[in-house]
């Protein structure tokens, strides 16, 4: 039961209260360059929660199965990136071969995943943290779905700000920053969520 | 040799924060006090550096088709290595900065100028390529830092003097805006300069253009 209530508590604090891109300040360089359209927006977001979700098996595995044994610890930070990049270039043959239409949806913006800090972030995160294998998978799909739903949302309100009238300077990024900023304020309102 | 002209555009012109809009999550996230302001800069300049030198060394030798995963293995080695003596030496910085550290590594900043400058330029072109870029990404760093430190919490120049000390009360403390300090005001204060660089980018066109 402890078991259960753990990973509610990982799975809320993830997607809501400790979102990875409104309270942790992970993964902003696709938030704001990939949010200009729904479409882009959600798929790209889909593309990182598959990522995440299997970064975190895997790097759990390659932590506490090579890397400690081994005593290598300090060489975490090259480890995962390593393994993040092949991952993703992995993920990329097998969409190729398998899966052409979601492969040319997503384009461009699938090898760009290996440099999402919320891929590698979520990845330390476990360690810190010390999850076991379930908790690191679960807040790995989890934290990436608060992804799908920020960069969903946050696309859906840029695409209705191009009708706004403000001034010439807060043209592209400062607007979209702002918009963000918001909705932080917003997203805060689910820090008293708590279960834990 | 133009340094010159690397210099402005490192720090004005093409500064990687607020013209080119790269490392967004560092810059918002550690920006909460001048003291995590400058350990991440400093960090970023040496890391920045050492990496575009090297990568400018070998770059005759890298294939073109793995030159992305290339770039991340030189930046991660560096990136360990300054995080261990983070560690080492300065361990109260290591637990504000805390994952932040090793997420250097994917600091477009430093992908960026590895792509777009040390792969087509000498190794001393690099070398100041990398210290100037990293001053203007410091640079504003320190001025996100000051506006929130200041307006947020009331102080100035917080955890200099020691791992704990508050730094130095300007502003009464009842009548700061809290709110900055908290995630929001990463993301308004950002917005906010950002804006203000491009008003301030876009003026002298607009007077040369009048003159004529």
């Amino acid at each position: 039961m402890d078991q259960i209530y753990q990973l509610l508590a990982i799975m809320l604090g993830a997607i809501l209260a400790n979102n990875f891109i409104f309270s942790q300040f992970l993964g902003i360089c696709p938030f704001l360059g990939v949010s200009k359209k729904v479409d882009t927006a959600v798929g790209m977001g889909i593309a990182v929660t598959f990522v995440m979700g299997l970064a975190s098996a895997v790097c759990f595995l390659v932590n506490n199965y090579v890397l400690i044994p081994l005593g290598l610890g300090y060489m975490q930070t090259v480890a995962f990136i390593l393994v993040i990049a092949s991952l993703v270039q992995f993920i990329e043959m097998f969409l190729q071969k398998s899966m052409p239409s979601l492969y040319t949806a997503l384009g461009v913006y699938l090898p760009l995943i290996t440099t999402n800090c919320a891929v590698l972030g979520v990845v330390l995160l476990n360690v810190q943290n010390n999850y076991n294998f379930i908790s690191s998978v679960v807040y790995g799909i989890t934290g990436g779905l608060g992804f799908l739903l920020a960069i969903v949302l946050f696309a859906s309100i840029r695409e209705r700000l191009v009708f706004a009238d403000y001034p010439k300077c807060w043209d592209g990024f400062p607007i979209a920053l702002v918009t963000a900023g918001l909705m932080a304020l917003a997203f805060m309102g689910f820090s008293g969520l708590k279960i834990w | 040799m133009n340094l010159k002209k690397q210099f402005m555009e490192g720090l004005l012109t093409q500064n990687p924060v607020l013209v080119q809009v790269l490392g967004m999550c560092s810059t918002m996230a550690i920006t909460t006090s001048f003291f995590n302001g400058l350990g991440m800069g400093v960090a970023v300049i040496v890391i920045l550096t050492l990496s575009n030198v090297i990568i400018a060394a070998i770059r005759k030798i890298i294939p073109n088709k793995i030159r992305i995963a290339m770039f991340i293995v030189v930046i991660a080695g560096f990136v360990t290595c300054v995080d261990l003596l983070i560690q080492a030496f300065v361990p109260d910085l290591a637990s504000s900065l805390g994952v932040f550290i090793p997420l250097i590594v994917v600091n477009c900043i430093i992908l960026g100028r590895a792509e777009s400058f040390s792969y087509k330029n000498g190794v001393a072109a690099s070398f100041f390529d990398g210290i100037f870029q990293g001053i203007g990404y410091t640079v504003v760093l320190l001025i996100m830092c000051i506006i929130r430190e200041l307006l947020g919490a009331g102080t100035f120049g917080g955890g200099i003097l020691g791992p704990d000390a508050k730094g130095i009360q300007i502003i009464p403390s009842q009548f700061p805006a809290g709110m900055l300090t908290l995630p929001v005001g990463g993301f308004l204060v950002l917005g906010c300069l950002i804006a203000a660089m491009q008003w301030a980018l876009s003026r002298p066109k607009k007077n040369k253009e009048e003159s004529k």
